[in-house]
C-alpha cells in the first residue's frame, strides 16, 4: 500500500495539501500578449511517412507541426502538396467567397433577418483546403463552421441564405437553427448542435462504404472544445476497431465559446496525440496554411482509400471572431491575441503565396473580393424575396407536423390540424405564405 | 421467444443485404441471451460483427450506416445500458429526418432485451419504455408472444423510421404467470407459441386483442400481458385483453372502442409508476372515454423505486396488486 508521505506523524501533519487545477489561458482581456511560447517550426521541415506506414510512425507529426508555407510566401518540403496555380486561385475564390457570406450573413442578423450566425474567419482553410483534398462525393460529417465546404462544394448561396432566414425556401422547411445546413447532394450530412455526434455517425458512414465495398470516404468535424465529448471518443475507439475509412478533423482554434483549450484538455498534450492512444494516424498541422492542411487532409485520404485506416488531423488555428452573433470575445480575451497569432491568416498567405509565384497580384484580390461581396448582396436580395425571419413568409403550418416519422401517425394528425385551427383564430385574414 | 426472434433476423438478412447486426458479443458468441447466434456464421463478419462497449458508438455508428443507405439492427445487451447512447438516439437518429427535411433517414432497428423477473438487480431489469414514448421520431414495440416477436421484429427493420424493440426478458423462454412458485408452461405447449416459417410482418400501431370479454378492458404490454391473462381467468373476470404490441404508434381505436364497450379500464405495466406511459393511456382514456366510463381508470405499475434485486418479487405487479385494482373496479 502506498502510504502518505509522513503518515506517522499524524493527522494534518501530511503535507502539502492536495490541489485542484483549473486551468487559465495565458491571456485575458487587457493583457499584453507573447506567443513566444507557440513553437512554430521551420516550413517545410516535417518528414512525410508513407500514406500506408502503421500509426505509431506518425507519432512525430503529432507534437510536430506540419508546415508548407514559409515565411518567404514558398512552398517547402514533402509536403508540399504541389498544386497547380488554377487550384490554388480556386482555393482563393473560395477563401474571398465565404468571407464575403460571412460577412453579410453577420450583418443580416444584426438587422434582425435570422436568429443567429457563426463565422468561420481565420479557419477558411481547415474546411476548404481540406474539403478540396477530397473526392466531390465523399462524405462530410460537419460541425457548425463549415461553411466553406459547401461553398467550395458548389452548393448555391441562395440556398444557404434561404436556410440561415428559415423562410419559404428553405429546404429544411424552416426547422433547423441557422446555419445547420444539409445537402445529400453535396455529400453534406445535416447538422446537429448537439456537439460532436457527428463523428461516430462519420465513422458508422465509413464502416458502412467498406462494408458495401464502396470506394467513397467518410471525414468528420469537430471542435478541440467538443473532442471532450464521450461521442468524439467512440468515434475513436470505432474507428481504430474497424480500421475505418474516415478522417477525423479537429479543428484546435484555441477557444470553446469563453473556455479556452486548455478545458478540453489542451495544456498537457496535443490534440493530434489523441491519436496515438487509440492506434490511430495523427498529424497536427498548421491550420492556417492552406497547403499544409490541402496536403495532410490528402495523406489522410489516400491512406483511407488504400485500407491504410482512419487519420486524425488536429488543424492549429485560432477564432479571429466570436463564437457566434451571440457572443462578444473581448470579454474574456485579450483583444491582442488575434493580431498576435503567429501562424498569420489563411486568405493572405495563400494570397501572398500566389502573388510570389507570379500568378497574383493585389488589384485580382481587390476585383474578387468586390465581386465575391456583389454575388452574396444578389444571392441575398433573391434569397429576401422568400422572406426573412419571423415575416410570416414560412413553410405551411402542417409542415411542422411532417417526417417526424414517415407517416403521419393519428396523434400529429389531429395536432396539426389543432395548429391550423388556432392559426385561425390567431390570423383570420391569415397569414402570407402559409 | 428467442427463437421467433432469431428467425426474424436470420430471414431479413437473407433477404436484403443491407441489413448489418452489431452489438456487444452478438458476433461469434451470438449474443448474451443467443438472440443472434449463427447469424455470423452465416451472413459473414461483414453483416454481424462485435462492437466495442460503447453504446453512444454503437447508436451513432448506425446513425451513420442508416445515413449510407443501410438498414443497421444494433443490439444493445440490456435496455439499462441504453443511457449512454441516449443523445444519439433521441436527438440524432429520432430527428434526422425531420431536421433534413427526408433528406437523411436513420432506419434502425435497437433491439434491447428489458424488464425485470430474471433477478438482474437495477442494472438487468428497467423498462425504460416511457422515455422513448416521449421522444419524437422514434416507434417503441414490445412484443408478449413468440409470433409477434417475429412478425413485429421483421415489421420493425423493413420500417423507415427508427425503432426501438424491446424484448421482455422474462418470456424469452416462456410466458410468465405472476407468480414465482408455480411452474412456467414453456412456450412449445402454449397457444401463443406457432411462429410460422417464411417472411410475415405484424403492423406496427395494430393492437392484438388477447380475448374478447365484457366487464373491462385491460390495457397491457410485454410480460404484463400474460400475468393479467392468468389474473383475470384466476379471477373469472370477462375481461377484454388488449395487447399493445407498440406503445408509439398506438392503435388508439382499439383502445377506445374496448373501452368504450366495457366501460372500464386496468392499465398494466411493469415499469415505474410516476409519468409511466400508464399515465398517457390514462389520460387518453379519460380523453375519449369519458362518457362511457363507470369506474375511474386504474393503473397498476412497477414501484418508483430503483429496481431492487432480492425482492424483485414483490416490486413487479403480481397478481395480487392487479387483482385489488380489478376488485377496486369491478366494485365501483
Ligand atoms: C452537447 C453540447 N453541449 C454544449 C453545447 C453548447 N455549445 C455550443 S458551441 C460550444 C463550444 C464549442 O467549442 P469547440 O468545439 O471548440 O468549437 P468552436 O466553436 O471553437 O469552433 C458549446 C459549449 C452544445 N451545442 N452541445
Amino acid at each position: 500500500m502506498a502510504n502518505r508521505p509522513d503518515e506517522a506523524a499524524g493527522k494534518g501533519a501530511n503535507k502539502p495539501a492536495l490541489e485542484l487545477h483549473v486551468p487559465e489561458p495565458t491571456y485575458r482581456p487587457g493583457d499584453p500578449v507573447d506567443f513566444a511560447h507557440i513553437h512554430v517550426p521551420e516550413a517545410g521541415a516535417q518528414a512525410r511517412p508513407d500514406e500506408v506506414c502503421d500509426a505509431i510512425e506518425t507519432s512525430s507529426l503529432c507534437y510536430d507541426l506540419v508546415r508548407v508555407l514559409g515565411d518567404d510566401n514558398k512552398a517547402h518540403g514533402p509536403w508540399d502538396p504541389k498544386l497547380d496555380p488554377d487550384t490554388l486561385r480556386t482555393m482563393l475564390h473560395s477563401f474571398a467567397m465565404v468571407h464575403a457570406f460571412d460577412e453579410r450573413m453577420f450583418r443580416g442578423q444584426r438587422q434582425g433577418k435570422t436568429s443567429f450566425y457563426m463565422k468561420c474567419t481565420g479557419e477558411e482553410a481547415t474546411s476548404i483546403s481540406a474539403a478540396m483534398a477530397l473526392a466531390s462525393d465523399d462524405m462530410i460529417f460537419p460541425s457548425y463552421r463549415q461553411q466553406g465546404i459547401l461553398i467550395s462544394r458548389g452548393y448555391p448561396l441562395i440556398e444557404m441564405i434561404n436556410q440561415i432566414y428559415s423562410n419559404k425556401g428553405d429546404k429544411l422547411k424552416g426547422r433547423q437553427l441557422p446555419i445547420m445546413y444539409s445537402s445529400r447532394e453535396h455529400s453534406f450530412f445535416s447538422i446537429s448542435g448537439n456537439l460532436a455526434t457527428q463523428t461516430p455517425q462519420a465513422v458508422g458512414w465509413a464502416m458502412a462504404s467498406a462494408i458495401k465495398g464502396d470506394s467513397r470516404i467518410a471525414a468528420t468535424w469537430v471542435g478541440e472544445g467538443s473532442t471532450a465529448e464521450g461521442d468524439f471518443h467512440a468515434a475513436c475507439t470505432f474507428a481504430t476497431v474497424y480500421n475505418a475509412p474516415v478522417i477525423l478533423n479537429v479543428i484546435n482554434n484555441q477557444w470553446a465559446i469563453s473556455s479556452f483549450s486548455g478545458f478540453a484538455g489542451g495544456e498537457r498534450t496535443t490534440f493530434a496525440a489523441r491519436a496515438l492512444g487509440y492506434g490511430l494516424a495523427g498529424i497536427r498541422v498548421d491550420g492556417n496554411d492552406p497547403l499544409a492542411v490541402y496536403a495532410a487532409e490528402r495523406w489522410a485520404a489516400n491512406r483511407a482509400r488504400a485500407n491504410g485506416g482512419p487519420t486524425l488531423i488536429e488543424h492549429f488555428t485560432y477564432r479571429a471572431e466570436g463564437h457566434s452573433t451571440s457572443d462578444d470575445p473581448s470579454g474574456y480575451r485579450s483583444a491582442q491575441e488575434r493580431e498576435e497569432w503567429p501562424l498569420g491568416d489563411p486568405v493572405t498567405r495563400l494570397k501572398n503565396h500566389l502573388i510570389e509565384l507570379g500568378e497574383w497580384d493585389e488589384e485580382r484580390q481587390v476585383a474578387m473580393d468586390l465581386a465575391c461581396a456583389e454575388e452574396v448582396k444578389a444571392a441575398t436580395k433573391e434569397a429576401e424575396k422568400n422572406g426573412i425571419l419571423g415575416h410570416g413568409l414560412h413553410h405551411p403550418f402542417r409542415t411542422m407536423f411532417e417526417d417526424v416519422f414517415e407517416e403521419l401517425p393519428w396523434h400529429l394528425k389531429e395536432q396539426s390540424e389543432q395548429a391550423i385551427r388556432e392559426r385561425e383564430t390567431k390570423f383570420p385574414e391569415g397569414r402570407p405564405g402559409s | 421467444m428467442i427463437e421467433a426472434i432469431n428467425e426474424a433476423l436470420d430471414l431479413k438478412m437473407t433477404e436484403d443485404p443491407d441489413i448489418v447486426v452489431m452489438g456487444e458479443d452478438v458476433g461469434y458468441f451470438g449474443g448474451v441471451f443467443r438472440a443472434t447466434a449463427g447469424l455470423q456464421e452465416k451472413h459473414g463478419k461483414n453483416r454481424v460483427f462485435d462492437t466495442p462497449i460503447s453504446e453512444c458508438g454503437i447508436i451513432g455508428a448506425a446513425v451513420g450506416m442508416g445515413a449510407y443507405g443501410l438498414r443497421p439492427v444494433p443490439e444493445i445487451q440490456f435496455a439499462d445500458y441504453i443511457y449512454p447512447g441516449l443523445d444519439q438516439l433521441i436527438s440524432e437518429a429520432a430527428r434526422l429526418r425531420y431536421r433534413s427535411a427526408g433528406e437523411y433517414i436513420a432506419p434502425m432497428t435497437v433491439r434491447s432485451p428489458f424488464g425485470g423477473g430474471i433477478f438482474g438487480g437495477q442494472t438487468h431489469s428497467q423498462s425504460p419504455e416511457a422515455l422513448f414514448a416521449h421522444v419524437a421520431g422514434l416507434k417503441t414495440v414490445i412484443p408478449a408472444t413468440p409470433y409477434d416477436a417475429k412478425g413485429l421484429l421483421i415489421a420493425a427493420i423493413e420500417d423507415n423510421d427508427p425503432v426501438i424493440f424491446f424484448e421482455p426478458k422474462r418470456i424469452y423462454n416462456a410466458p410468465f404467470t405472476g407468480y414465482y412458485d408455480k411452474p412456467v408452461e414453456p412456450w412449445k405447449k402454449h397457444r401463443d407459441s406457432i411462429v410460422p416459417e417464411g417472411h410475415y410482418s405484424i403492423p406496427l400501431g395494430k393492437a392484438r386483442i388477447v380475448q374478447e370479454g365484457e366487464a373491462m378492458t385491460v390495457l397491457a404490454y410485454g410480460t404484463m400481458v400474460h400475468v393479467a391473462e392468468a389474473v383475470c381467468r384466476e379471477k373469472g373476470i370477462d375481461a377484454e385483453i388488449l395487447d399493445l404490441r407498440t406503445i408509439v404508434p398506438l392503435d388508439i381505436e382499439a383502445i377506445e372502442a374496448s373501452v368504450k364497450k366495457t366501460g372500464r379500464c386496468l392499465i398494466v405495466h411493469e415499469a415505474t409508476r410516476t409519468a409511466g406511459f400508464g399515465a398517457e393511456l390514462s389520460a387518453l382514456v379519460m380523453e375519449r372515454c369519458f362518457f362511457h366510463l363507470e369506474a375511474p381508470v386504474e393503473r397498476v405499475t412497477g414501484f418508483d423505486t430503483p429496481y431492487p434485486h432480492s425482492l424483485e418479487w414483490a416490486y413487479f405487479p403480481g397478481p395480487v396488486r392487479i387483482g385489488e385494482a380489478i376488485d377496486k373496479i369491478m366494485k365501483a
